[in-house]
């Protein structure tokens, strides 16, 4: 969603989620190229006839500028994880091996921990989560999904 | 509802304001109005808006204002005016309580479509959020319950806010709007060079102004084809003033037609053609023929749960069409085959053009067959009562309200067993006559209500019809009505009961009447003469004719009329949660009375 950069914005659109009792499974938003617009990318979940009511509810919204499902082409969708494990001992090899496999990055180093970075579709993210030996997981930090549109249309105004 | 968009201000008013003023916030406040083209403020000051006051004060009487006893009459007040002459209704009131109290009626508004601007006060910008006197976020209450709000939190965005404001609750889906105004953008010692702004820009904002022809054409179609067809219209045909083209598409088509508590009098009630009020309590016929027809067609009506009865039994034969301004009422509660987005007034302009060239007509035959079922529905009189009680009963009052005023009257009501007779006994022929809180069902709507009402016309005979719990909800407001003399009648049916929920606690609850009964009320007449009004009591059936006679005759005087009526009556028919049309409750006969 394009949404116009205004305080009050987000709140209308979570407002509404909440007043109509939508899910909202994970939301990013932050500023475009153009100043005036924020972007949102929104994960809900529900079938055919409350999706399509949802997108008609905030489409009515005024604040809104522009919709686009992209479950409904073909589509691109990241997403940002940082997780500091325990690394200690023989963990500190098979975490860097695991994050090699995973083509993810070591950030930040101590005795006892790393950071790394890793983005990719959610789905990877997960499976990062659950490669991790049990109990070496120190904190999990994930941006949530933010999606694109394959080809060269573009969601502007 | 027209847009002012496309007209813009006058260009006599643009030339003036060419030359630019230095005005202060509040000065720009009041001037935003008197360009808006508005009549009537109602209002009541407080800290925050005193700045805005004294504008309004130097002004004289370039705008009425109507002080109100309490800001839910303010917004209540503002509504009826709206909702009786079709322009936009305005408010003012304070930061903090005065935003709280005017929440109830801006909800009212937005659950009945209904354009008004409510201008708040707020603490100046510096002390927000710090939990400053009278402070609430009234951005953020209000939320929930606007078409849309702003905070203006920068005096050269004022102008542009309230014209924005004004144009966002009229056009489209109308709808209330909040303009929040920190006391210091009000400050009399900054003045900035003022423009009303003739063109707008809001890229994120553009209603349709036309229904797409290629479906417009295929429901012309699917009516040509239909067997048993039926028009359902509702507040949106009375909000986009559809009522005359409406009114020839019926006519000219031959089909039934029924409509929502809210669309009462966009189409005549008195033609024969029309079959009586739907859902919940709605007719026998019309409900029954909404359960059996093969074409459903929606017009500015929402398929509210108080009408659909259970989903799951809606007009299970119907192929539906739905036309209505906002692309979200489609299909949201029940899945049509025809949406339609657009203004209805034009897509039933539209609709009546597509029909005209096609020289197409309806099939007659299967035409006839469908009325000569109506009309077996018809005969089982499913609005009979008692007409020989000794008891005034809550349906002859409405039956002689009607007989006294000729059928001319703007009629408010409140919310309970009185706004249903009212709605089933009272036919009206207009629309904007019958006005009503549908949505919400505000207890306290109609008395503030019918002061807009008799603002918005003056000559006009208004009543507000209610009970004696609704009514004491805004009774403060009987003071106003001295204030600015409007002459408006109460017709108060007194049964000492919240009639629905009693009506609900006998059906649902095994007579259990849990805190139902209005004990301790006052005397009615004793109170509006303490207001200076003047108060009639009748008991008798066989006097009320004459009491009403006397009461409209007084045609400058406030009256209220405690009219005391049977307290056991309940409104029938009655669809039953969980019911479909075709499971309705009928009004218990002669015999079943006599055994009860």
């Amino acid at each position: 969603m394009l949404v116009e950069n205004e305080a009050g914005a987000l709140s209308r659109i979570a407002g509404l989620f909440s007043a109509r009792g939508y899910n909202i499974e994970s939301l990013t938003v932050a500023a475009t190229d153009e100043a005036s617009l924020s972007r949102m990318t929104l994960v809900t979940s529900g079938n055919d006839d409350i999706v399509e009511q949802i997108k008609k509810q905030l489409n009515k919204l005024i604040d809104v500028v522009k919709l686009q499902d992209l479950a409904e082409g073909e589509h691109i969708e990241r997403e940002m994880m940082l997780i500091k494990v325990k690394a200690a001992g023989p963990d500190r090899e098979e975490l860097k091996r695991l994050t090699e496999i995973f083509r993810a990055k070591i950030i930040d180093v101590t005795d006892a921990s790393y950071i790394v970075e890793l983005t990719g579709a959610s789905r990877k993210l997960d499976a990062f989560i659950g490669a991790v030996p049990e109990g070496l997981i120190t904190e999990v930090v994930r941006s949530g999904p933010t999606g694109i549109l394959r080809g060269a249309k573009g969601l502007t105004l | 509802m027209q847009s002012h968009l496309a007209d813009g201000p006058d260009p006599n008013e643009t030339a003036m304001a060419a030359e630019r003023p230095l005005l202060s916030g509040a000065e720009i406040a009041i001037q935003a109005l008197i360009d808006e083209g508005v009549e009537y403020v109602f209002g009541y000051p407080g800290g925050a808006v005193l700045h805005i006051y004294d504008a309004l004060f130097q002004r004289g009487d370039a705008i009425k204002h109507v002080l109100v006893r309490h800001e839910q009459g303010a917004t209540h007040a503002a509504d009826g005016y709206a909702r009786a002459t079709g322009k936009c209704g305005v408010c003012l009131v304070t930061s903090g309580p005065g935003a709280t109290n005017a929440v109830t009626g801006i909800a009212t508004a937005h659950l009945d479509s209904i354009p008004l601007v409510v201008i708040t006060g707020q603490v100046p910008t510096p002390v927000i959020g710090s939990d400053a006197f009278q402070e609430v976020d009234t951005v953020g209450i209000t939320r929930p319950c606007v078409k849309h709000n702003f905070l203006v939190k920068r005096l050269e965005d004022l102008a542009e806010t309230i014209r924005k404001a004004f144009y966002i609750a009229q056009s489209g889906r109308p709808g209330p709007v909040v303009v929040d105004i920190p006391k210091d953008v009000t400050d009399p010692n900054v003045k900035i060079p003022y423009v009303y702004p003739r063109d707008l820009n809001i890229r994120s904002y553009n209603p349709a102004k036309r229904g797409h022809l290629g479906q417009i054409r295929k429901a012309v179609e699917a009516m040509l084809d239909a067997k048993r067809p039926i028009f359902y219209t509702g507040g949106g045909a009375v909000l986009d003033d559809a009522a005359a083209p409406l009114t020839e598409l019926v006519r000219a088509l031959g089909f039934p037609i029924t409509s929502t508590l809210m669309g009462l009098g966009a189409y005549p009630m008195t033609d024969k053609q029309f079959l009586g009020m739907l859902g919940m309590h709605g007719t026998y016929e019309a409900n029954m023929a909404m359960h059996e027809t093969d074409c459903l067609i929606a017009i500015g009506a929402r398929f509210d749960d108080r009408v659909t009865g259970k989903i799951e039994h809606f007009c299970p034969h119907a192929e539906i069409i739905h036309v209505d301004v906002d692309p979200s009422s489609i299909s949201k509660n029940v899945k049509v085959q025809v949406p339609i987005v657009g203004p209805v007034g034009s897509v039933v302009t539209d609709m009546l053009s597509i029909l005209r060239e096609s020289g197409g007509r309806p099939d007659q035959t299967a035409l006839a067959a469908w009325w000569e079922q109506i009309d077996a529905w018809r005969g089982i009189d499913c609005m009979r009562y008692d007409r020989s009680s000794p008891m005034i009963k809550p349906q002859f009052a409405v039956e002689t309200l009607y007989k006294v005023t000729n059928g001319d009257l703007y009629l408010t009501s409140d919310v309970g067993q009185h706004q249903m007779f009212a709605a089933q006994f009272y036919p009206f022929d207009k629309p904007r006559r019958w006005i009503n809180s549908g949505g919400l069902g505000t207890m306290g709507f109609g008395l503030p209500a019918a002061m807009g009402v008799q603002l918005g016309h003056p000559d006009a005979q208004v009543a507000c019809i209610s009970g004696e719990a609704s009514i004491l909800m805004c009774i403060q407001e009987m003071a106003t009505c001295k204030q600015y003399s409007l002459p408006i009648k109460v017709v108060l049916l007194n049964n000492g009961y919240m009639g629905m929920v009693r009506q609900w606690q006998e059906f649902f609850y095994e007579s259990r009447y849990a805190h139902s009964y209005v004990d301790a009320l006052p005397d009615f007449v004793a109170l509006a003469q303490s207001f200076g009004h003047v108060g009639m009591r009748v008991e008798q059936p066989d006097q009320l004719e004459s009491a009403m006679r006397e009461a409209f005759a007084m045609k400058d005087r406030f009256v209220f009329l405690d009219v005391i009526v049977d307290p056991s009556e309940n409104v029938y028919p009655m669809i039953c949660a969980g019911k479909g049309h075709h499971e309705m409750e009928l009004p218990p006969t002669m015999s079943e009375r006599e055994l009860a």
